[in-house]
């Protein structure tokens, strides 16, 4: 495996710590304080007991028979992420950054969230491990994901509604690091993302990472081999990097990122980053991003609420530029095909933002013989999604 | 020295005015900077709006996406303060985060700050660790880039920032983002005692201060106090600019009566 990113945070020319100088020293702090966890045993033996007991790993790699059926191509695999505890792959970053705040000594632990997702991540961790949790939303997402509004109040957590910008995840991140400016001495900011400054795109990659470390073992134990590719959707881009990053040396193996496409690419409401924008810097790293001419930030658009991110991580970035992985994007038509598909053949709710992976997936497996190995990672269950989804198809009528 | 430099001097205090620039509108900015001139400020900043603020409170906020509603580029920017630079020859510091100035080209934007007869810059989303590239051609082309301080900063990074910084060092009162509050932090002067010692630069301090008083105060401790929100929320209510101009006025009267306080 390759060390990276470098000394200063950098994946190739991404990445960096674009901070008020406030935030600096903390950032100093986290990074040593994450390397002393990582060479500590204790630390490793509790957080593998705790993936264990409490998230429920591994999660399963399951064969979807019906589904490489319906695309009538290449065998489709699911990586069961939805079956983690509170029905995502955000857990395994919180329980990781959670049991980094304790160790660390701080009392109160903020976090940032769009779908929800990692909002409900962060909040049960922090009640499991005594500590005070603050989740930023977007009023927009609190309007679109009220069920995971209610998980965050029965665990514990303390919802500050946020409305400016967009209303969305990048207002919530915007307001989640003033906060982390204002009290940063006894507060860990628990980002969910392969995003903002370094060396939180390291860190979430790291403990997101048993994602791909699992797939490989679990592939390689049933089909004596590596798949051919890994598809994975990208809003930030956590689920995708922890599915990829494990398997960056087997050049053989394709990796293929799916962003939103939104209304369309043309339209220009989307959040297809990766595909359509270019570089600069947003929440501290230097990345991709959705800006306009004069490098204000844009307004983005998904059906799925956790890609609705005009960013995205810089090791996705470098990943682009250097052509290890391939990004495309599906609409939010194409997305909710994929839901039903999913729902369908494999009696799986997927959340929305997984259900674009599932499209492309489908999509690709039909042109290509069945002997290759398709991966997908359903990093999400849909619960979340039922009222959008009726929403969406009530309005297709 | 530059012209920046050049404010400070033995028993004076020098006034910092920050306003966003194109709020309320193009016409107004380039009035209150002349009022803020003739006030007694000794540098302006002007802060280019962005889009995601995120070392900014609520007022600046506000008055950022107020001036892009209205349509203001780092082009509009840089007319207003050529326009400024015709009648006033006040310092001016362009206040902005890093992207815009990324997606305009640093080297274009640099040459432009110099015609527009802009004289520093400061970006606090732009920590020294990542502004060698803009050091080097500010350097060129004549331009200060002024970094900050925090009271979270440590030994070793005061000593990055002291080593790098031109024209003046920004202190950050507090640990905070901008905005009013009702009491100066109680850690100021012990933050600007360790900067002193690892720095003769002249230290300014921001953030937070928004009375005649608390201008006062932390003049005491440094070489010059910096006040934003306030003159916003000044601007906003009294189209007139006269509560501005008497409130600068009073700062002004202020900081001359602590003239002989601190190092100067």
């Amino acid at each position: 495996m390759q060390i990276r990113p470098d000394s200063s945070g950098y994946f190739g020319k991404y990445g960096g710590k674009f901070v008020p100088e406030t935030l600096m020293t903390a950032l100093d702090e986290l990074e040593s304080a994450y390397e002393e966890a990582v060479a500590d045993p204790e630390f490793q033996r509790q957080f593998n007991l705790l993936c264990t007991d409490y998230i429920g790993r591994p999660t399963p790699l399951y064969y979807a028979g019906q589904l490489t059926a319906r695309a009538g191509g290449a065998t489709i695999l699911l990586k069961r992420e939805d079956l983690a505890h509170t029905g995502a792959h955000k857990i395994n970053n919180a329980l990781g950054q959670g049991l980094l705040a304790k160790r660390m000594g701080k009392t109160r632990v903020i976090a940032e969230t769009g779908a929800g997702q990692h909002g409900v991540a962060a909040s049960t961790v922090c009640a499991m491990l005594g500590l005070e949790c603050i989740i930023y939303m977007g009023t927009e997402d609190i309007r679109r994901q009220a069920s995971n509004v209610n998980r965050m109040e029965l665990t514990g957590a303390e919802i500050r509604p946020v409305s400016s910008g967009s209303k969305t995840l990048k207002d919530a991140i915007n307001e989640a690091i003033r906060d982390w400016v204002s009290n940063v001495r006894n507060t860990h900011y628990l980002l969910g993302s392969v995003v903002g400054p370094h060396p939180y795109p390291m860190i979430v990659r790291d403990f997101q990472s048993i994602i791909g470390q699992e797939t490989k073992q679990q592939v390689q134990g049933i089909y004596g081999r590596l798949p051919d590719y890994l598809v994975a959707c990208v809003g930030g881009g956590s689920n995708a990097i922890g599915l990829f990053h494990p398997f960056y040396d087997d050049k053989q193996v394709k990796f293929i990122g799916v962003e939103a496409g939104g209304k369309g690419i043309k339209s220009g409401k989307h959040s297809a980053t990766l595909v359509t924008g270019k570089s600069g810097v947003l929440h501290g790293t230097k990345s991709y991003l959705m800006e306009d001419e004069h490098g204000q930030i844009e307004e983005t658009h998904s059906i799925a609420p956790g890609l609705d991110y005009p960013g995205v991580g810089p090791e996705h970035s470098f990943y682009k530029d250097t052509g290890r992985a391939t990004y495309v994007s599906v609409d939010d038509k194409q997305a909710l095909e994929g839901f039903r598909l999913l729902c369908d053949t494999e009696g799986i709710i997927p959340a929305l933002e997984s259900a674009h992976a599932i499209y492309y997936a489908a999509e690709l497996a039909k042109g290509i013989s069945e002997d290759k190995l398709i991966i997908v990672n359903l990093s999400g269950r849909g619960d979340k999604d039922l009222e959008i989804v009726a929403e969406a198809l009530g309005m297709k009528k | 020295m530059s012209i920046i430099a050049d404010v400070f001097k033995p028993n004076y205090k020098a006034m910092i005015a920050y306003i966003t620039a194109g709020y309320p509108d193009q016409k107004a900015t380039v009035k209150v900077a002349r009022k803020l001139a003739e006030g007694g400020c000794d540098i302006i900043e002007l802060g280019i709006p962005f889009s995601d603020p995120l070392a900014d409170g609520a007022t600046i906020q506000k008055a950022s996406y107020y001036a892009l509603k209205q349509g203001v580029t780092p082009d509009a920017c840089l007319e207003m303060a050529a326009k400024i630079r015709k009648s006033i020859a006040t310092p001016l510091v362009f206040m902005t985060y890093y992207n815009p100035v990324l997606n305009y080209g640093l080297k274009k934007f640099c040459k432009k700050c110099v015609g527009a007869g802009v004289n520093g810059l400061i970006v606090p989303d732009l920590p020294p660790e990542e502004g060698l590239e803009l050091e080097t051609i500010t350097r060129k082309a004549g331009l200060d880039l002024i970094y900050l301080l925090a009271p979270t900063s440590t030994e070793s990074r005061i000593n990055v920032v002291a080593s790098s910084s031109r024209g003046f060092i920004y202190l950050v009162s507090l640990t905070g983002v901008t905005g009013a509050r009702d009491t100066l932090s109680l850690e100021l002067a012990g933050f600007v005692e360790r900067v002193r010692e690892k720095t003769s630069l002249p230290l300014c301090v921001g953030f937070g201060i928004s009375t005649v008083e608390q201008a006062g105060q932390a003049a005491a401790l440094t070489d010059g106090v910096i006040i934003g929100s306030r003159l916003i929320q000044l601007i906003e209510k009294d189209a007139t600019l006269k509560s501005l101009k008497s409130f600068i006025k009073s700062v002004r009267t202020e900081l001359d009566i602590k003239k002989n306080t601190g190092r100067y």
